[in-house]
C-alpha cells in the first residue's frame, strides 16, 4: 500500500508541474499587455510599471518567472492583489463558503442521485424509469445558468420559497437552492451511473443465489445488490467533490455567493493575474489531491483490489 | 447485461419474414447495421435528428424564418412583452427577440462545429498515436493529456479568453477565439477515448495478421485501426458538440465569450439576466433555443452510444 501511494504521488508530480506551468503560460505568455486596464481609463505611469515589473520579475524569461512563482508558492506566498490584500487571505475567506455549498450539493447527489437511481433500476423499463432517464438527459443538456435562472425565477421570485440571492456569511438555508442548481448536472450522472451499475449487479450470480435460497427481497436489495453496485458511484461523487471545491463560477455568480468561483471570476474581470494564477493552481491541486484520495479509498471499498 | 439484445431479438421475430430486419440478422450482420436497426425504431433518434436539421437550416438561412432585421432596434419599444406582432417580444435595446434568437443559431453552430472538429482531430491523433505505438510515446502523450485534462474547461477558457485581447468589432476573430479556447482544452476526452479503443482493436487477430503480411504502420492505422476504433470517437464527438455549444453560451453569458457585434444566445441571456424579475421573456426564449440545441446533440450521441454499445451507461 505504501509503495502504491508513493508511486501515485510520483506520477502526480509531473502533472502538477505541467498543469501549473500551463496555467502560468496562459496567463502571462499569451499576447496582451499585462498592464492594460490596470490603471483605469488611462495608461499606467512609468514608475508603476517599473515597480510592478521588478516585483513580478516580468523582465526575466518565462521559465525564470515560473521558477520564482513556484518557489514563492512552496513558501506559502501566493501573491498579493493590487489593493494590498494577500491571495491567501482572500482564499481563506472564500473557501469555507465554497465548502458549505459543496456539502449541500454533494448531499443532493447522494440522497436524490443514488435514491432515484436505485428505484429506477428496480423498475426498469417502466414509466418511472423512462421518466427519470428523460429528466436526467434534460438536466445534462440544459446549461447550468439556464437551470439557475429558471429555478431562481420560479422558486425565488414567483413563489418566494427561497431567498433570491445568498446573504453574506452564506447561512445554510440560503444555500439549498444554489446547492441543488450546482448539483443538477452531477445528480443526473450519479442517477444514471447508479441505475446502470445496479442493472449489471441484478444479473450477477450471487444475487440469483441469494434469491434462490429464499432471502427476503429487501435484504437482497440492501446487502447483495446496492452495496456491490456503489463503487463506481462513490468514485464519481468523490471526483465531483474535487471539482465542486474548485468553485462554481456560474452558480456563485447567479446567487451572489462570495466563494472561490466568485473570487476567480472577479479576478479575471479585473485582470488580477496573480490571483488568477494562484487560485487556479490551488483549484487544480485540490482536484488532483482529491482524485488521489479516491484511488486509495477504492481499496477500502473493494477488498479484491490490490495495489501491487 | 444481455437484455437489450434479448429485446432486439424479440423485435426481429415480430417483423414479417423477409423484411429488412430479417436480412440484418443473417450472416452479414455488422455493428453499424445492428446499430441502425436499433436507431430506426427510436423516437429519440428521429426527434433529435429533426431538431438538428431545423437548427442547421436556421443557422444557414435565417432569412427563411423571419423577415425582421435583427439589427433594427428602437429604444422606444424596449422590453415590450410578447404579442401577436412580435411573438417573442422585444429586448433591452428594443430589438425583436424572435429575429435575434433565429439569427443567434449561426454563432452557436459555427463555434460548436469548429471547436468539435479541431478537438476531434487533435484528440484522435494524440489518442491513436499513444494507443498504437505504446511505450515511451504513450507515456509522454498520456501525461500531456493528463496535464490538459486537469484544467477545468470553464476555468481554462476564462484564463485564455481574458488573456487574448479582441479587436473591437471583429465578429470572425471573436468566434475563432472562443472555438480555439474550447478546442485547446477539450481534446483530452477524445484522446482518452481514442487511445483506449485503439488499444482494444490493436490486439485483434486481424491486426497481427496484417502485420505478419508486412503491412506498414500507416496502412494498418488507416485500414484496420481507425475504422474499427471510430465508433466511440464519433459518439463522444456528437456529445461534445452539444456541450461546446453550452460552454460557448456560458462563456458569452459571463461576458468573456463572443462579443456584441456577434448575435448569440449567450450574449442575449447575459443582457437579459439583469431584468429577469420584471421581463423574463427576454431571457426565456434564447435560453429555450439554446437548451433544445444542446439537448438535441446530447440525446443523439446518447442513443447512438446505446445502439453501438448496449453495455454502457
Amino acid at each position: 500500500m505504501a509503495r502504491y501511494v508513493a508511486r501515485r504521488i510520483l506520477q502526480m508530480l509531473p502533472v502538477i508541474i505541467g498543469t501549473t506551468f500551463l496555467i502560468f503560460l496562459m496567463v502571462w505568455a499569451l499576447p496582451g499587455d499585462p498592464f492594460a486596464g490596470r490603471c483605469g481609463q488611462r495608461p499606467c505611469s512609468d514608475a508603476y510599471i517599473q515597480a510592478e515589473t521588478a516585483r513580478l520579475h516580468l523582465d526575466q524569461s518565462l521559465p525564470v518567472q515560473y521558477g520564482y512563482f513556484l518557489g514563492n508558492m512552496l513558501q506559502g506566498d501566493f501573491g498579493t492583489v493590487s489593493n494590498g490584500d494577500t491571495v491567501l487571505h482572500q482564499l481563506g475567506r472564500a473557501f469555507p463558503i465554497t465548502l458549505k455549498l459543496t456539502t449541500v450539493a454533494i448531499g443532493f447527489e447522494i440522497v436524490l442521485g443514488i435514491g432515484i437511481g436505485i428505484i429506477a433500476a428496480l423498475r426498469r423499463g417502466r414509466f418511472f424509469d423512462r421518466l427519470t432517464l428523460l429528466t436526467s438527459l434534460v438536466a445534462i443538456s440544459f446549461p447550468v445558468f439556464v437551470i439557475g435562472f429558471v429555478l431562481q425565477y420560479i422558486f425565488g421570485v414567483r413563489l418566494g420559497l427561497f431567498r433570491v440571492t445568498v446573504q453574506s456569511g452564506a447561512p445554510w438555508q440560503d444555500l439549498i437552492m444554489p446547492g441543488f442548481v450546482l448539483a443538477s448536472l452531477s445528480l443526473a450522472f450519479v442517477l444514471r451511473l447508479t441505475r446502470a451499475s445496479l442493472l449489471e449487479t441484478l444479473n450477477a450470480d450471487h444475487v440469483r443465489t441469494a434469491v434462490a435460497k429464499g432471502l427476503p427481497r429487501s435484504l437482497v436489495i440492501r446487502r447483495h445488490i446496492v452495496r456491490n453496485s456503489l463503487i463506481p458511484v462513490v468514485t464519481y461523487i468523490g471526483a465531483d467533490v474535487g471539482v465542486l471545491l474548485g468553485g462554481a463560477i456560474v452558480t456563485e455568480g447567479i446567487f451572489n455567493i462570495q466563494g472561490v468561483g466568485g473570487l476567480l471570476y472577479h479576478a479575471t474581470k479585473l485582470r488580477e493575474n496573480a490571483t488568477v494564477v494562484s487560485v487556479a493552481t490551488v483549484v487544480v491541486l485540490i482536484v488532483l489531491f482529491v482524485n488521489l484520495l479516491i484511488d486509495l479509498f477504492y481499496a477500502v471499498l473493494d477488498p479484491r483490489i490490490r495495489y501491487e | 447485461m444481455s437484455d437489450p439484445d434479448a429485446f432486439a431479438t424479440l423485435d426481429t421475430i415480430q417483423e414479417p419474414p423477409g423484411g429488412p430486419a430479417a436480412v440484418a440478422t443473417g450472416a452479414g450482420r455488422t455493428l453499424a447495421g445492428d446499430a441502425w436497426e436499433t436507431l430506426r425504431s427510436s423516437w429519440v433518434f428521429w426527434s433529435s435528428c429533426t431538431l438538428i436539421v431545423i437548427l442547421v437550416v436556421m443557422a444557414a438561412f435565417p432569412g427563411l424564418f423571419t423577415h425582421v432585421d435583427p439589427a433594427s432596434c428602437q429604444a422606444a419599444r424596449a422590453r415590450i412583452s410578447p404579442s401577436a406582432h412580435a411573438w417573442f417580444g422585444y429586448d433591452v435595446q428594443g430589438c425583436d427577440v424572435y429575429a435575434r434568437t433565429i439569427y443567434g443559431a449561426r454563432a452557436s453552430m459555427v463555434v460548436g462545429l469548429i471547436a468539435t472538429l479541431t478537438a476531434m482531430i487533435i484528440g484522435s491523433a494524440v489518442g491513436v498515436y499513444a494507443g498504437f505505438f505504446g511505450g515511451v510515446v504513450d507515456a509522454l502523450l498520456s501525461r500531456l493529456t493528463d496535464i490538459f485534462f486537469a484544467i477545468p474547461l470553464l476555468l481554462g477558457s476564462i484564463i485564455i479568453l481574458t488573456s487574448i485581447p479582441t479587436p473591437a468589432g471583429s465578429a470572425f476573430f471573436s468566434i475563432l477565439k472562443v472555438s480555439a479556447a474550447l478546442a485547446v482544452l477539450g481534446w483530452t476526452s477524445t484522446a482518452r477515448v481514442a487511445r483506449s479503443s485503439v488499444i482494444q482493436v490493436k490486439q485483434a487477430d486481424f491486426v497481427s495478421a496484417s502485420r505478419a503480411l508486412g503491412a506498414s504502420r500507416t496502412w494498418m492505422i488507416r485500414k484496420h485501426i481507425l475504422p474499427n476504433a471510430a465508433a466511440p470517437i464519433i459518439v463522444i464527438t456528437t456529445i461534445s458538440l452539444g456541450s461546446y455549444i453550452g460552454a460557448e453560451a456560458t462563456l458569452s453569458y459571463l461576458g468573456i465569450g463572443l462579443q456584441p457585434p456577434v448575435i448569440s444566445w449567450g450574449i442575449a441571456i447575459n443582457d437579459a439576466a439583469a431584468y429577469v424579475r420584471s421581463t423574463p421573456h427576454m431571457l426565456f426564449f434564447p435560453a429555450l433555443f439554446l437548451s433544445l440545441t444542446v439537448l438535441a446533440f446530447i440525446s443523439l450521441g446518447d442513443v447512438v452510444r446505446e445502439a453501438l454499445d448496449p453495455k454502457a451507461m
